[in-house]
């Protein structure tokens, strides 16, 4: 049983919650993720990245947004309450090396939880990191403050303005590019739309860059093939090729229809499970 | 091909009187070998067909007592015993067929268990036809290996008397030697590799990365064939002989094999993982929403119980007119499981002709009267994906561009190869394709573990004692012979367990 240590909500459907978990924050590095389940007989799998860990206090955090079942009845759990299994660390870890010019990590949405560990990780591995964190508005910026603690320079873009400057993510990356001292090499996570044109920004100006992929998974231990990817002309399982993967190389638009396997039941399940969590509440009062 | 169903209480009412007959005959005096061939075989019952196919549960009832003691009774307790030497691991099978002429049930299941220590499941699932059943004196006699003693219901029998009649006995365990034994994997081979080590006084842990506990028993094997309660019932009863449990621990990721033999202390350790990694087709269109790989729609419905509709988190996904592409156990399975979650219409594409088909005959027949429809000498070449702006159904599989095949010359498995006819493509329309067409090993051991050899299709390389190239490492089961049997398995536990407590005992 793995007990919640803490747990914040970092905005609209986002929480973040650290976890008792000393086995997997022994083992654990960047870029690796775990199995959760909120139930053992009918509970589903699925994969999140870990945000944070300390293997000395032993202890994993997760962030991640309630879009389904599983993530819904995450976010209803609270300190002090237990989750009956967590699986990991799952998946290479990302290699991280020193690298003769500035690493530029971008971080969309949720996906900037993840890479967290990874600009910690370049720090101490002797890098100049810069940093771009995208969200759609403000209020759904999260780990700002984290980031602007580590990194050497810290880009916010909003969609909207309402924070840093107005725009999509790739108008500053495209910008280092062109610059005196264009990245050494790109990281970036986030919603694959995102990564997709961070890719595709990258690429003319033939910068390395790399993604995280967040496939549907099963097991994550590499026996079901449920989360394969396309990546140039080979098949590849995300939980165990990956989750790391050249990002000029990945076939984004089968795996994004992939993705989509389950949206219509994702959108039910969450609906309901709402809808009975609110019941319970009335029905309490 | 199917023929007439008989039902369960049909085949209990014939069973009953055969058995009132044997028993004068016995009080009469013994039986001659002539009275044990004229005594008729007891046919398995099973669940009505079509009614049975959209059900979970189990398809194959048991035997009922009369029947176990009618079939026993056609042994004809044979001097040269081939049905032993059938067995991979040797069951002592006339001993312990003459205890259930007898009516001594549970000593029966005893003479087993010396061998073979999960009975309730290999007398479901062993392949008996290709096993003892096939060597056995009478189907000899009859020149049919169909008219064979049911070695298998007969074992399958006595497993479940005893489970059922609680008397199942605990080995006693009365020293503890303080070593302790790390068991990778909880499928046959790791189970049996625990049970013989507590048996021998080590402390035993079994490492699993799923939630809970059997391998293949529990994700591959689907409930209707191998009812889930039975492995827990397996694993329960090693929990009360000392081993312990670590679900949810991935070997390899979790701790590696070497901080369990260094930081954790463990003396011995035996690889279990299995032959986990699925084979596709490898031709366009396999991306496509709603094809997937038989472990990937048998651990949803299985392991995670998606059946369960209203229950389950675990989306399965919805299909009316499924394909399953394969001819081996795990085809049978896939098919017959989209039938019981829903599907109008299944069929088995298979690019050789029935007789080449690897799966279990029972299977085959099982599966046809179901419903399950056969395609053979055909395979698919493309998998064809709706396009459309529509993102409900866009990317979802429509259907299989097939070719058609004739048989030609024998290939290296002996079964003649399939050569394509050229100009035969043809459409199949279908809104699900499961690609059933095996298993490569679990690669993630290997690729974390120095000095952990392996061929180039990652089976563990071991010698005669089931020992690896690195020292304390032992390994079985698929992992070293490739996609096998459950008793295959289990016989290269023992090897490895025998071979591990004789090192320990150092």
């Amino acid at each position: 049983m793995f007990k919640i240590l803490e747990k914040k909500q970092l905005s609209a459907d986002v929480f973040y919650m650290k976890l008792e978990a000393p086995e997997i924050a022994r083992n654990r590095k960047a870029g690796q993720f775990i199995i959760v389940q909120v139930d053992i007989d009918f509970g589903e799998r699925i994969p999140l990245t870990i945000a944070d860990a300390n293997a000395t206090e032993g202890w994993i955090a997760l962030v991640f947004q309630a879009v389904g079942a599983t993530t819904f009845k995450l976010s209803q759990k609270n300190t002090g309450d237990e989750l009956p299994a967590l699986l990991g660390p799952l998946g290479n870890p990302s290699v991280i090396e020193k690298k003769n010019g500035p690493v530029v990590v971008v971080g969309g949405g949720i996906g900037v939880a993840p890479c967290y560990p990874i600009v910690q990780a370049l720090k101490d591995a002797g890098n100049k990191v810069i940093v771009i964190i995208g969200a759609r508005n403000k209020d759904l910026l999260i780990f700002v403050e984290e980031m602007k603690n580590i990194a050497d320079d810290v880009i916010i873009m909003t969609d909207d303005g309402s924070a840093g400057q107005k725009g999509l993510v790739t108008i500053p990356l495209e910008e280092l590019c062109k610059s005196q001292t264009p990245p050494a090499e790109v990281i970036a996570i986030g919603p694959p739309i995102m990564m997709k044109f961070a890719c595709k920004t990258t690429e003319p100006y033939h910068v390395p860059t790399t993604v995280s992929l967040n496939s549907i998974m099963i097991d994550g231990t590499g026996m079901c093939g449920g989360c394969r990817v396309s990546i140039g002309n080979e098949t590849k399982f995300v939980c165990v090729d990956g989750p790391d993967f050249d990002g000029h190389k990945v076939n984004w638009d089968t795996m994004m229809m992939r993705m989509g396997s389950f949206k219509s039941r994702e959108q039910e399940d969450f609906h309901k499970c709402r809808l009975e969590a609110q019941a319970e509440k009335l029905s309490s009062v | 091909m199917s023929e007439h169903y008989i039902s369960a209480a049909e085949l209990a009412g014939s069973a009953k009187t055969e058995y009132e007959n044997l028993l004068t005959r016995i009080n009469a005096g013994p039986l001659s070998a002539k009275d044990r061939m004229s005594i008729p075989e007891q046919q398995m019952p099973t669940g009505e067909p079509k009614k049975r196919a959209r059900e979970m549960s189990e398809v194959a009832l048991g035997y009922t007592k009369e029947m176990a003691v009618l079939e026993a009774n056609r042994c004809l307790q044979c001097k040269n015993q081939p049905c032993v030497s059938g067995c991979p691991v040797n069951v002592r099978i006339p001993q312990f067929i003459e205890e259930i002429q007898k009516g001594n049930f549970k000593a029966a299941v005893d003479i087993i268990k010396q061998t073979n220590l999960l009975p309730a499941i290999c007398g479901r699932v062993c392949p008996q036809e290709k096993q003892c059943q096939e060597q056995c004196t009478v189907g000899k006699t009859y020149k049919s290996a169909e008219r064979a003693v049911s070695i298998g219901r007969l074992e399958r029998f006595v497993a479940d008397w005893e489970r059922e009649n609680k008397k199942i006995t605990m080995p006693e365990i009365t020293r503890h030697s303080g070593k302790k034994v790390a068991v990778v994997g909880s499928g046959p081979a790791g189970l049996t590799v625990a049970a013989d080590c507590a048996r021998a006084g080590h402390s035993v842990t079994v490492f699993e990365a799923f939630h809970k506990a059997g391998g293949v028993m529990l994700y591959g094997i689907p409930e209707f064939r191998l009812p889930k309660a039975i492995v827990a019932d397996e694993v329960e009863n090693l929990k009360k002989m000392g081993v312990t449990f670590e679900t949810n621990f991935l070997v390899g990721r979790t701790d590696t094999l070497d901080q369990l033999l260094t930081e954790k202390g463990f003396d011995a350790a035996f690889i279990g993982t299995g032959a986990g990694l699925p084979k596709f087709l490898n031709i366009p269109g396999e991306h496509f929403i709603g094809v997937f790989s038989a472990n990937e729609y048998l651990s949803r419905a299985n392991l995670m119980k998606a059946y369960v509709k209203d229950k389950a988190d675990t989306p399965f996904y919805e299909a009316k007119n499924v394909i399953v592409t394969g001819g081996g156990n795990v085809a049978m399975d896939a098919a017959r499981m989209a039938l019981r979650l829903g599907a109008e219409h299944v069929t088995i594409v298979y690019r050789r002709t029935r007789d080449e088909m690897p799966a279990r005959k029972e299977e085959v027949t099982h599966a046809e009267e179901e419903g399950v429809e056969f395609r053979f000498l055909e395979n698919p070449v493309e998998v064809l994906g709706i396009q459309s702006d529509d993102r409900a159904v866009n990317g979802r599989v429509r259907g299989i561009k097939a070719l058609s095949y004739e048989l030609g010359a024998p290939d290296a498995s002996g079964r003649r190869s399939p050569v394509a006819v050229p100009g035969s493509e043809h459409e199949i329309p279908c809104d699900a394709l499961i690609v059933a067409l095996g298993n490569g090993s679990n690669p993630l051991l290997v690729r974390t573990t120095e000095g952990l050899n392996a061929d180039s299709k990652g089976h563990i390389t071991v010698d005669g004692r089931q020992a690896t190239s690195k020292a304390k490492v032992w390994a079985g089961g698929d992992i070293v012979l490739g996609a096998a049997t459950v008793i295959l398995a289990m016989g290269e536990g023992r090897k490895a367990a025998a071979s591990i407590n004789e090192y320990l005992a150092k």
